[in-house]
């Protein structure tokens, strides 16, 4: 700090409220210390990005969609799913775009047929255990790799032990089914279901009740192996968790294990019509942050929210308020006492 | 937020209050960033926090000057900053003088080597934030409160440069907006002050019409211009004063003197319940076009996502059909029309197409024109050299205890505040089915039970000097002895306003929502055994 005594360089003028403060610089945000590049070779072609790009991000700049499902640009990388595995020359292991960094000189192959036999067998695996009805990105993947998790017979009954699971203590099928997840929906309040028949275990959820967003830390996963599964703090019931219902566990929720009791009721009505439904961004209505909203719409009828993970305010965060906070505008009768406006 | 050095939360639990600004908060926080939390309450943002200053309520002003007087005292001042960019230090200092450590620490009830820890590391500090929220403003003196932090700003320019400044954290989707828009008492939109006879001819001009010279009433002033009788007619906007003003009890007595009361709500509040004639509107957000200013000035646009109910007008087609039929010539104009004349008038907004808010996903005042970006933070223009425009004022202000004072008779304080899954008078929220509602308690520390012999969930009744309201109670750790709260979300289980003091700032006419002076006296027992 500078404790000299400075020059005045101004004539100070008297500070009147009647008149508008003049205009100023524009303020700008400090550059960041720029970044050396280096070159990689995806697929045969060389690009260069800048020192400390992932291999996901090199492969996206190079036009190739690599699949993720427990990847998110506003969470940590877990390298869970295994499913954007690349081939990287002279590595002896596959390796997981989401975090392995570009390195200068790298030869990288994301279409190889050990990189599909790998997507495959996990997509195989996932699909055999999961319900993944209501994920149309991981059907989508199925449909792009070939897959067939049928060959490993009929799934399991569901089970409602999976909570009380022991590590160490698995019982394994005899082979004539799947081992399955399946489990009932667990519904606990009047905002949000679990359905954790659906859940591949991605993470996504606590890392966004965690430290990368909400940091409230309701969420974990318990159990190992197979039998791992979210849980809250000994299996409780919502209620009587730590969860503050932000709902940013549904937000980033590939799969729809986690969702709105809105969606859910017309899903299971059978009146669930994604081709019927709009969906318009606005402000929230409560406190000044200004979050934005996606509202999605069917039948004139707000039947979820979310917000746009790129936008900078909310990187896709809501609180409890902004994302079931709504109903005030659907309960109003047809009209209102006092007349209309005319 | 997310990049600065030490973080301060002043009478702001943004935990719950501003719960996706606290994100930010926490990213700066694991970062690095020192977060200092000062709030009566332990709340959950204090949770976070290296170091809560859990001061008595309403003795801001001897803390904030105790923690300016000790960096002066440290030869910690930016003082390069002071000469350059600002004026009234040594009447600041003269001030400050007697509020030294040992003096804030027994107004204040904070420790004086905490109160030092606090100047010296806010001081030496590269970058700094210093935030607040209603705990601030929600005083009669509270316009004060406000320049006793911004002298710390000023006194070590943490203001005006990237990762450092001053942040009021807004409670309101809108209230930044409607200030932005002229809806105060003394400035048309774009804040130009309607007493300035060149800027009021401009709109003069613009609308054709005659503007009063003269600036108007806020909200405590219209209900003391009710009392005298000065003011019988109100048109209430989106507005529910009957459960949202202090003193309840003045608040309707006067609503139901007016000669008229017109109110245009989506939904038939406690106020509109007492109107003559109720306009049912739209809802704001969800169906009909605009735009609200957020908490760091940027206007963003709100879109109609689905009709509203048969019979509820968009509140711009009730003004406009409205004026029409006084007689004026305003048509319907389209959201966007309105806007557009806004940046024709309000050179802050001039920059702020509809294409442009839409492309860049809305733009932080001041816009001036069309290539200009929006500004990412104000008061750049104190570093510039020379400095641009007029220095930043010290205003040197004294401590004042809160009007409702404590004696034997009412020796409990109550603050009042907002719980996460509410708002306000509960219109929007008691419609939705929280799980972490609870009914509306009367949080007292674990002390105060015990010493009033209180069970919890045990029904008391809480008296102020203006009135009662019953109430059970719930025992709060993160309360000391002698402080209780509750919140307005519920008014119908507890009218909180009914004890609430109008004791309001002079200036910008806010209530002592923050401190009132209650007793708790348990409701008669059955016979003892």
């Amino acid at each position: 700090m500078d404790h000299e005594k400075g020059n005045v360089t101004h004539r100070l003028q008297a500070v009147n409220p009647l008149v508008p403060v003049p205009r100023g610089p524009v303020p700008v945000i400090p550059p960041a210390s720029p970044r050396r590049k280096v070159r990689v070779t995806v697929d045969g072609r060389e690009i260069s990005v800048p020192e400390g790009t992932t291999l996901l991000d090199a492969t996206r700049a190079a036009g190739i969609d690599t699949p993720t499902l427990c990847y998110l640009e506003s969470l940590t990388p877990v390298n869970v799913c295994r499913i954007c595995v690349v081939e990287v020359e002279g590595s002896r292991t596959l390796v997981p775009a989401c975090s392995r960094k570009a390195e200068d000189g790298m030869v990288v192959k994301t279409d190889s047929e050990r990189v599909r036999l790998s997507r495959r067998l996990i997509l195989e695996f996932l699909a055999s255990s999961v319900d993944v009805s209501t994920s149309p990105q991981v059907r989508a993947y199925m449909d792009r790799y070939e897959v067939h998790p049928e060959r490993f017979g009929p799934s399991q009954a569901p089970s409602d032990g999976r909570d009380q699971a022991r590590a160490g203590v698995h019982i394994t099928s005899d082979g004539s089914q799947a081992a399955a997840v399946a489990q009932p929906v667990k519904a606990d309040n009047e905002l949000y279901l679990r359905d954790y028949g659906k859940c591949i275990l991605c993470y996504k959820c606590v890392e966004a009740c965690g430290p990368d967003a909400q940091n409230t830390f309701a969420i974990a996963v318990a159990g190992r192996g197979f039998d791992a599964r979210i849980s809250t703090e000994y299996a409780v019931p919502l209620p009587d968790s730590a969860c503050v219902y932000c709902g940013n566990c549904i937000g980033v929720c590939p799969t729809g294990a986690l969702m709105f009791v809105s969606e859910h009721d017309l899903r299971k009505a059978g009146t669930w019509d994604e081709s019927r439904q709009t969906s318009t961004e606005t402000i929230c209505p409560y406190c000044g942050v200004g979050c934005t909203l996606t509202l999605h719409i069917q039948d004139e009828k707000i039947v979820k929210v979310d917000s746009p993970i790129e936008n900078g305010v909310t990187h896709g965060n809501l609180c409890v308020k902004g994302r079931f906070g709504w109903q005030f505008v659907q309960v109003r009768e047809k009209t209102q006492s006092g007349g209309d406006a005319s | 937020m997310e990049d600065t050095d030490l973080i301060i939360l002043w009478g702001s639990n943004a935990r719950e209050t501003h719960p996706i600004f606290f994100h930010h908060l926490l990213k700066g926080v694991r970062k690095g960033a020192k977060l200092f939390v000062v709030d009566p309450r332990r709340t959950s943002s204090a949770r976070w926090a290296d170091v809560w200053l859990g001061l008595d309520v309403g003795s801001d002003i001897a803390l904030a000057n105790a923690v300016g007087r000790e960096i002066i005292a440290a030869g910690l001042e930016n003082r390069r900053f002071i000469e350059r960019a600002t004026t009234g230090f040594d009447e600041y200092r003269k001030a400050v003088q007697p509020y030294s450590l040992e003096y804030a620490e027994k107004i204040t009830g904070v420790p004086a080597e905490v109160i030092r820890q606090l100047a010296h590391s806010y001081a030496r500090a590269d970058r700094a934030q210093l935030c607040w929220t209603l705990g601030i403003t929600e005083h009669h003196n509270a316009v004060d409160n406000v320049f006793a932090l911004i002298n710390l700003a000023l006194l070590t320019g943490h203001v005006g440069r990237y990762g450092s400044g001053l942040n009021p954290l807004r409670g309101q989707n809108n209230v930044q907006g409607g200030g932005d828009m002229g809806a105060i008492p003394d400035r048309l939109p774009g804040f130009q002050h309607v007493e300035n006879d060149e800027l009021r001819a401009k709109f003069e001009q613009a609308w054709d019409v005659k503007i009063p010279p003269k600036r108007g009433w806020h909200l405590s002033g219209m209900f003391n211009a009710m009392e005298e009788g000065k003011l019988r007619g109100l048109y209430v906007i989106g507005e529910n004063p009957v459960n949202s003003e202090a003193d309840q009890g003045r608040c309707e007595r006067n609503l139901k003197g007016l000669e008229f009361l017109l109110v245009q709500d989506i939904l038939l509040s406690a106020t509109a319940q007492l109107a003559h004639v109720v306009l049912p509107a739209a809802a704001g957000w969800c169906e009909s076009e605009g735009t609200v200013t957020s908490s760091e000035r940027r206007v963003q646009r709100v879109r109609k996502a689905m009709d509203p109910p048969e019979g509820a007008w968009d509140d711009m087609a009730i003004l406009c059909n409205l004026a029409n039929r006084l007689g004026h010539n305003w048509g319907c104009p389209s959201a966007e029309e309105v806007w557009n004349e806004v940046r024709r008038l309000s050179p802050m907004n001039a920059g702020m197409s509809y294409s442009r808010l839409e492309s860049l996903g809305g733009i932080q005042w001041p816009c001036y024109d069309e290539t200009h970006p929006g500004e990412l933070f104000l008061h750049g223009r104190l570093w510039e050299d020379p400095v641009v425009g007029p220095p930043a004022k010290f205003s040197a202000v004294e401590f004042e205890p809160p009007v409702d004072r404590l004696d034997d008779n009412f020796p409990l304080r109550l603050t009042t505040g907002r719980r996460l899954e509410s708002f306000n008078t509960g219109v929007q929220t008691s419609r939705y089915r929280s799980p972490l509602r609870h009914p509306e308690m009367l949080d007292l520390s674990p002390e105060d039970g015990e010493r009033y012999g209180l069970a919890e969930g045990e029904r008391v009744i809480v008296s102020s000097r203006r009135g009662s309201a019953v109430a059970p109670v719930r025992f709060d750790e993160s309360l000391r002895p002698g402080l209780a709260f509750l919140s307005v979300h519920f008014p119908d289980e507890v009218a909180t306003n009914v004890l609430t003091i109008d004791a309001t700032d002079p200036i910008s006419g806010t209530a002592e929502f923050k401190a009132t002076a209650i007793r708790v006296e348990k409701i008669a027992s059955p016979a003892k055994v």
